[in-house]
C-alpha cells in the first residue's frame, strides 16, 4: 500500500511539526512494515512559472516542420529580464519558439525560464533557434516528469484547485504538481484494513493521540431496493450497495490533484469515473465497481457460477468459471467476477453518463481462491482476500457519488439499493489481566479498555473480565490472544523488559548429537572438507551410477512440483551431489579434493498422511498413521576423493588419492564413534568391481567404499581415479558402544613374535589376521600387519603376509616358551584354515 | 700425542720419573683435540700398561719402608692425571655437541603438515555454535524428519488447508499432492512433534534443513537452514522471548541492539519480527537520501527472524492446556546469520560445494 502522507494528513490532524521520520517510526512500532518513505514530485529546479500566450505566429520551415513563434507574458520580473524585450507599445513578454501544434493565443501555460533544470538534468537557457532567440520553454507534461503525455504542451485552467485565479509569473510547480512523501507499506495478512488511507490514518491518530475524521462514517441503512434491483443468492456476499448517478459529463478530465494522488499511490489515471472509484478504494479500502447503467440488462443477481459459464474480464481474457466462483449477473448473464474483476460487457466507456456504483462485500476465502484459480490478482482481490469492512460499503458508494457530482457534474439518484446487511461480529470474553500476563509488562485494565476502544472495539467490563466485540473492519480480532496482540501493538513491544527465561537443568546434546559433533571435528582433521548439496536427483543420475533395475537406491520419492523438472526425485544417495561438487571444483581449477557430506536420503514408497482435526490432540492411532505415511529417511555420510591426497613436496613424492583414502574415511568415522568396521570385497555399483568393499558392522552391511568404476567416473565427468565411500550414519551411530569400562593395566613385560605366512594371493589379510587372533588365544595383546610381499621369491599366485604379534600376561612375566607356543598355535590354525606356509628367515 | 718416554724400573721408583710421567700425561691430555684422541691418551697414560699404572703395580715389590712414600707419590700423580682427563673430556664433549648441533641446523620454515586439514561447512559450524548457546542455558536440541506430513508442517501450526503458504508455488509437495506429504518449509514441525511427545516444560531449539519453492540466486536458496526455538512453561511472557533473543544476538554478534516489532504469523499471537541494528550504518542512513545504506536499504535495521507468543490454537492441537501453560517461539535463517556474522555475500556459494568456501572459516571464526 502506497500512502501519500499529505492524503493521510487530510483525515488525521497531526501536528505540523511531526515529520515523516516520526510517522515512519510510529507505524513500524505499531506493526506496519513501512518499506520505504519516498519523496515524490517533479525533479525540477529553478524558475518555472505560469505564462500567458499573447500571440502565436506559425513559421513553416524548409525541413517541412512548422514552428510557432510565441510572445508569452511571464510576469513583470521575467518579462523585464528578457534577452529581447517586447516590441515597443506592446505588453511585456518573452519570445519563445514552440513546436507543439496545440499552443494557442490566450492559453495559460507552464514556462521554464533560463536557469531552470528539468528532469534528466535538462538545463534551460536562452538559445538561438530557427532564426529567433527562444527565451525559455513552454513545457509538455512529460518534460516536467509529471506523466507520459507528450501530445502537446500543458494547458492550465484559469484557476487553481482552490479556485484562486492563476497569474502570469507565479511559480507553476505548486499549481501543477503535488510534492509529497509516500509511505510504501507491506501490509501483513491480518491487517487488511491498512490497505486504505482510512486504516493507516486511524493507526496514526492512535499513535500520536491526534483527532481524526473517518471517511467512512455514514451508518448503513436498513435494506431497501429503491434503486437498481439486487438479489443476493449466495452466502458469499453479505451486503451489496448500489447507488446510481446520472448525467456524468464524460468529457470532464480528472483534476490534477486526483491524478497526482493516484499516481503517487501507484495507479494510472484512466478517466474521471474510473479514477474516482479507484480513489475511493484507496481512501476507504472498499473496492468499487462502476457499471454503465445503460448497458445493464435488468437487475443484478449475485450467485455462485455454474460450471461451463464463461466471462470476458476487463483485461480482455476469456475465463472459464468454476462453481466456487462468485459472480455478478444481469439479464444477459455473467457480467463480473465478484471481488476480483468486472466484465467487458458493462464496462464504463467514453460516453457513459449513467453509472451504477457497486460497493459490496465478499467472502475472504472465496475471493482468495477465485483470484488464485484464475491467476488474477487485482487491487480489489488483494483487499477482499484480507477482509474488507462490510460496514464501509454504504459510505464508499456515496463518496464515489459525491465526487462524481463535484467533479463530473453528475446528479445522485435518490433511489438506492442496499441488499443485505453487515454481519454481526462474535463477542469474546477476556480476563482484564491477560495482556499483562502474556506481554510480561503491566497494562492496567483501564488502559486495556482505552486502547481497545481507540481501535474500534466495543468493550464491556464484567467483573474482572472484559466482554469484547470487534469493529467491522477487524476480521483478525477473534481469539483472546488477538486482543492481547492489539494491546501489545499499541503499547509498543519496545517497552517490554527482556528477561532471560530460566530452563530446568538440561541433559545436553543426545548421544547421537554428540557423536555427530565429534564427527564434525574428526573428519575435517582427517583431511576432508564438508559440502552441502541440494538433495534432489534425476533418474538419469541413478542410470549414470550404473544401478541395476532392482537396486534399492532406485526407490526414489518423486516430488509433485520439483524446483527443476530435470531433478524431480529426492536423493537416495549422497554420491551424485558429491560428484557434482567435484565436477564444479575441477572446472574451477581445484583438482585435489577430499569432500564429505552428511544429510538425509529418502527411500520410497511414501504413503498418504491423514490430517486429523486440530481442535484437540490427535489420537495416538492418528499420529501413528501420520508417521507410517512418511518414507524412510536415514542420515547418510559420504566422501569423495580425487587428485593428490598429498602433493609432491620437499619431504617426499606425491601421494595420489586412492581407494585407501575413501576406506580410511569410513574407518575414521567408525573409530570416532567407537565402533569397528569390517570389510569384504564386493562388486557393487558405482564402485570398481575389484576395488570396492562392503562396510560391515558384524553381519550388517552399512555402506560401501572404494574406487569409483571408471565408466561411472567418465559419466559424471570425474577425474580418474576417483574414490568414494557412503554409509548409513544412523546405523553407525546406533552401533556406538555405551559408556564403556576402563581396563586394569598389565605392567609385566611384553613378548614380541613376528610371523610371516605365504598364502594364496586372493586371500584377504583380514581373514588371516582373524585366524591368527583366534589361534593365539588370550595372551595376544595386539596384532599388526607390517608387510605384504609378492614376487619371484614367493612364486606366482601367492603372497607373503607378515604380522607382528605382541603377547602379555596380566599376572606374570611370560616365558619365551609360552610366547612361542602361542605363536605356533596361531600359525597352525592359519595353516589349517588358509593353507598358509610359514616363511622362515 | 706423545707416549710416556720410558717404562718404570723394576727396582726402586724414582720420584723424578713419577713426576715426569704425570707431567707428560697432563700435557698429552691438554693436547688432545677430540674425545677420540683423548681416549687414546687415556689408554697410553692411564691405561693398564701406562708407566703410572705399572709404577703403581710395582709398589708391591718395594721394601715396606719405601712403599709408603712412593705410594703417596704415585697416588698423587695418578689423581692429577685423572682430574685432567675428566676436565678435558667435559670440554671436548661440549665442543663436539656444539659442532653437532650446528651441523644439524634445518630450515624451520619448510612446509610442515602431517596430513591435509579439512573443515566443516560454515553452515554446519554455525549451527553447532547456535546450538551451544542454548545447550549452555539448559535447553535441548530437537530434530525431526525433513519430509513431513502436511499436518505437522501446516495444520497443527494454525495454517489451515487454504493457507497461501500451502500453494505449490511456495511448498514442495511429494507426488501426488493429495497424499499430504511436503518437504518441511520450516523446522516448526519439530516443535509440534516435541509438544506431542516431550514432557512439559519444554525448552528446545530445532536446527535443520528446510525447503521452499523459491528462487535460486545470490540472496535466495530454496534449500536452506533454520534454527527455531520453543519454550512452553508456566508464566512464560513476551518478556522472556525478548530476553532469550537478546542473549542469542549478543552471543552471535557481540554488543548489538535488537528490536522486536509487531508482525503476523499464524502460529504465534502476538507475533513479531526480530531486527538487528544495521552493522554498517547503525541507523544513520534512515531518511537521509544523501547517505543511502545498501545493507539495510536505509531502514537502520535488518530483519533477522520471526517470533512471538505461541498461539493457543497450536497448544490445543498438541493437547497442551493453554490455561496453564504459555510459550514463545522464534526462528531465524542460518544462512542469513552467516551473512551477517561472516560477511557471506552470495548464497549460491553455500550449496555449490566449492572447497574454497568450505575451507575459508577457521578456528574461532567458525
Amino acid at each position: 500500500m502506497r500512502a501519500p502522507i499529505g492524503w493521510l494528513r487530510e483525515w488525521v490532524d497531526l501536528d505540523p511539526s511531526v515529520d515523516s521520520r516520526q510517522i515512519y517510526q510510529a507505524l513500524v512500532r505499531a506493526g506496519l512494515e513501512v518499506e520505504t518513505v519516498e519523496r515524490v514530485g517533479p525533479e525540477v529546479t529553478g524558475p518555472v512559472v505560469v505564462g500567458r500566450v499573447l500571440s502565436v505566429l506559425e513559421e513553416p520551415q524548409k525541413n517541412g516542420k512548422t514552428i510557432r513563434w510565441c510572445r508569452v507574458d511571464c510576469g513583470p520580473d521575467a518579462n523585464a529580464q528578457a534577452s529581447q524585450p517586447a516590441p515597443a507599445g506592446q505588453p511585456g513578454s518573452r519570445g519563445i519558439v514552440c513546436g507543439a501544434p496545440n499552443v494557442a493565443e490566450g492559453q495559460l501555460v507552464v514556462v521554464a525560464l533560463p536557469g531552470a533544470t528539468l528532469p534528466g538534468g535538462f538545463a534551460i537557457a536562452a538559445r538561438k533557434t530557427y532564426g529567433h532567440i527562444s527565451d525559455g520553454m513552454i513545457c509538455a507534461e512529460d518534460e516536467l516528469g509529471l506523466g507520459p503525455d507528450h501530445a502537446g504542451i500543458m494547458v492550465l485552467p484559469e484557476s487553481d484547485d482552490q479556485g484562486q485565479p492563476l497569474r502570469p509569473g507565479q511559480p507553476a510547480l505548486p499549481v501543477i504538481a503535488s510534492v509529497d512523501e509516500v509511505l510504501d507499506i507491506a501490509v501483513t495478512p491480518d491487517l487488511g484494513y491498512c490497505l486504505s488511507i482510512r486504516g493507516i490514518a486511524r493507526e496514526l491518530a492512535q499513535a500520536f493521540e491526534a483527532p481524526w475524521r473517518d471517511p467512512a462514517a455514514r451508518p448503513t441503512p436498513e435494506p431497501r431496493q429503491a434503486g437498481c434491483p439486487v438479489q443476493l443468492d449466495t452466502a458469499g456476499c453479505p451486503i451489496f450497495v448500489a447507488v446510481t448517478v446520472e448525467g456524468v459529463d464524460p468529457h470532464r478530465p480528472s483534476p490534477r490533484w486526483l491524478a497526482n494522488r493516484l499516481r503517487m499511490s501507484g495507479l494510472r489515471s484512466l478517466g474521471l469515473a474510473v479514477d474516482v472509484t479507484n480513489y475511493v478504494m484507496l481512501e476507504i479500502g472498499q473496492p468499487i465497481h462502476g457499471y454503465d447503467g445503460d448497458l445493464l440488462d435488468g437487475g443484478i443477481r449475485v450467485r455462485q457460477a455454474v460450471a461451463g459459464e464463461v466471462l470476458v474480464t476487463l483485461d480482455g481474457v476469456s475465463r472459464q468459471l468454476d462453481p466456487e466462483d462468485i459472480v455478478i449477473t444481469d439479464g444477459s448473464g455473467v457480467i463480473g467476477l465478484a471481488g476480483v474483476m468486472g466484465g467487458q460487457s458493462t464496462e464504463l466507456g467514453p460516453d457513459t453518463s449513467r453509472i451504477v456504483i457497486e460497493a459490496a462485500n465478499f467472502d475472504v476465502l472465496a475471493i482468495a481462491r477465485t483470484s488464485k484459480r484464475h491467476k488474477l490478482s487485482s487491487e480489489a482481490a488483494r483487499r477482499f482476500e484480507r477482509g474488507v469492512d462490510p460496514a464501509a460499503a454504504y459510505s464508499a458508494a456515496h463518496r464515489v457519488a459525491d465526487l462524481l457530482v463535484e467533479l463530473g457534474g453528475a446528479r445522485v439518484s435518490p433511489d438506492e439499493t442496499v441488499a443485505g446487511r453487515p454481519p454481526d461480529r462474535p463477542e469474546r470474553t477476556m480476563p482484564g489481566d491477560l495482556p499483562t500476563r502474556v506481554l510480561g509488562h503491566p497494562v492496567p485494565a483501564s488502559q486495556v479498555e482505552t486502547i481497545l476502544r481507540a481501535s474500534g472495539v466495543t468493550v464491556r467490563p464484567r467483573g474482572d473480565d472484559l466482554v469484547l466485540t470487534p469493529p467491522t473492519w477487524r476480521p483478525d480480532l477473534v481469539d483472546r490472544y488477538d486482543y492481547v496482540e492489539e494491546v501489545g501493538r499499541k503499547i509498543g513491544f519496545d517497552v517490554i523488559p527482556p528477561v532471560v527465561p530460566v530452563a530446568p537443568p538440561g541433559r545436553g546434546r543426545t548421544p547421537a548429537q554428540r557423536l555427530r559433533q565429534v564427527l564434525g571435528q574428526v573428519l575435517p582433521a582427517a583431511g576432508f572438507s564438508e559440502v552441502i548439496s541440494f538433495p534432489f536427483c534425476a533418474p538419469a543420475d541413478l542410470d549414470r551410477l550404473g544401478l541395476a533395475a532392482d537396486d534399492p537406491r532406485r526407490a526414489a520419492v518423486r516430488l509433485a512440483n520439483p524446483l527443476a523438472d530435470t531433478s524431480p526425485d529426492l536423493r537416495t544417495s549422497l554420491l551424485p551431489g558429491l560428484f557434482a561438487a567435484v565436477a564444479r571444483n575441477t572446472s574451477r581449477g581445484l583438482d585435489d579434493l577430499a569432500l564429505y557430506e552428511q544429510g538425509l536420503v529418502f527411500f520410497g514408497p511414501a504413503g498418504s498422511a491423514p490430517s486429523p482435526s486440530v481442535a484437540t490432540r490427535p489420537s495416538d492411532q492418528e499420529l501413528a498413521a501420520i508417521d507410517r505415511a512418511l518414507p524412510r529417511q536415514p542420515r547418510h555420510l559420504a566422501c569423495v576423493v580425487t587428485g593428490q591426497w598429498r602433493p609432491a613436496g620437499w619431504s617426499g613424492p606425491a601421494c595420489p588419492a586412492s581407494w585407501v583414502h575413501a576406506v580410511a574415511f569410513a574407518e575414521a568415522a567408525a573409530r570416532a564413534v567407537g565402533s569397528e568396521l569390517s570389510r569384504r570385497a564386493v562388486d557393487r555399483a558405482p564402485w570398481h568391481p575389484g576395488r570396492g568393499a562392503e562396510l560391515r558392522l558384524g553381519d550388517r552391511v552399512i555402506g560401501l567404499a572404494g574406487e569409483i568404476h571408471p565408466s561411472v567416473a567418465e559419466a559424471f565427468g570425474l577425474p580418474q581415479p576417483t574414490a568414494a565411500a557412503e554409509l548409513d550414519l544412523d546405523a553407525l551411530i546406533e552401533s556406538a558402544p555405551g559408556p564403556g569400562q576402563l581396563p586394569i593395566l598389565a605392567t609385566f613385560p611384553v613378548a614380541k613374535e613376528d610371523v610371516a605366512l605365504i598364502v594364496a594371493a586372493d586371500t584377504p589379510q583380514a581373514e588371516v589376521a582373524q585366524t591368527l587372533r583366534q589361534g593365539a588365544g588370550q595372551l595376544l595383546e595386539s596384532l599388526a600387519l607390517f608387510d605384504v610381499y609378492s614376487g619371484e621369491q614367493i612364486g606366482p599366485g601367492l603372497k607373503s603376509l607378515a604380522f607382528a604379534l605382541r603377547f602379555r600376561a596380566p599376572d606374570r612375566t611370560l616365558t619365551e616358551a609360552e610366547a612361542a607356543q602361542a605363536r605356533d598355535r596361531a600359525v597352525a590354525l592359519a595353516v589349517e584354515r588358509h593353507g598358509a606356509v610359514p616363511r622362515i628367515g | 700425542m706423545s707416549a710416556p718416554d720410558s717404562q718404570p724400573p723394576r727396582g726402586a721408583l724414582d720420584d723424578a720419573d713419577i713426576d715426569r710421567w704425570a707431567t707428560q700425561a697432563t700435557a698429552a691430555i691438554a693436547a688432545a683435540q677430540s674425545t677420540a684422541e683423548l681416549k687414546a691418551v687415556r689408554l697410553s697414560h692411564d691405561g693398564p700398561k701406562s708407566p703410572l699404572a705399572l709404577a703403581n703395580r710395582a709398589l708391591g715389590g718395594l721394601a715396606p719402608e719405601l712403599r709408603r712414600a712412593a705410594g703417596a707419590r704415585v697416588g698423587a700423580a695418578r689423581s692429577r692425571v685423572n682430574i685432567a682427563l675428566t676436565k678435558r673430556q667435559d670440554e671436548l664433549q661440549a665442543v663436539e655437541l656444539a659442532q653437532r648441533l650446528s651441523a644439524e641446523r634445518v630450515d624451520v620454515t619448510l612446509p610442515a603438515e602431517l596430513a591435509p586439514l579439512g573443515q566443516p561447512h560454515p553452515i554446519s559450524a554455525l549451527m553447532e555454535r547456535l546450538g551451544d548457546v542454548f545447550v549452555a542455558m539448559g535447553w535441548e536440541i530437537a530434530e525431526g524428519p525433513e519430509l513431513e506430513a502436511a499436518w505437522m508442517n501446516f495444520d497443527a501450526l494454525n495454517m489451515g488447508p487454504h493457507h497461501p503458504a500451502r500453494a505449490t508455488s511456495d511448498t514442495l509437495f511429494v507426488d501426488p499432492v493429495e497424499h499430504n506429504l511436503v518437504m518441511r518449509t520450516h523446522t516448526s514441525p519439530v516443535q509440534i512433534r516435541s509438544l506431542l511427545s516431550r514432557p512439559l516444560p519444554i525448552y528446545i531449539v530445532c536446527p535443520g534443513q528446510v525447503y521452499r519453492a523459491d528462487e535460486f540466486d545470490a540472496t535466495h536458496v530454496p534449500v536452506f537452514h533454520q534454527i527455531e526455538g520453543l519454550v512452553v512453561d508456566r508464566g512464560i511472557t513476551m518478556g522472556h522471548l525478548k530476553g532469550a533473543l537478546d542473549h542469542l544476538a549478543q552471543a552471535m554478534f557481540g554488543a548489538v541492539s535488537t528490536r522486536i516489532r509487531p508482525s503476523y504469523f499464524p502460529f504465534t499471537e502476538p507475533s513479531a519480527e526480530i531486527d538487528l541494528e544495521c552493522f554498517v550504518c547503525h541507523g544513520a542512513s534512515v531518511l537521509d537520501p544523501d547517505a543511502p545504506c545498501r545493507t539495510c536499504a536505509s531502514e537502520g535495521w535488518i530483519e533477522w527472524g520471526g517470533c512471538g507468543v505461541v498461539n493457543p490454537r497450536v497448544l490445543a492441537a498438541c493437547g497442551v492446556d493453554a490455561e496453564v501453560y504459555s510459550g514463545f517461539a522464534f526462528g531465524m535463517g542460518v544462512e542469513r546469520t552467516l551473512m551477517f556474522r561472516n560477511a557471506a555475500t552470495d548464497m549460491r556459494d553455500m550449496v555449490e560445494g566449492d572447497i574454497r568456501f568450505s575451507r575459508a572459516l577457521k578456528g574461532e571464526a567458525r
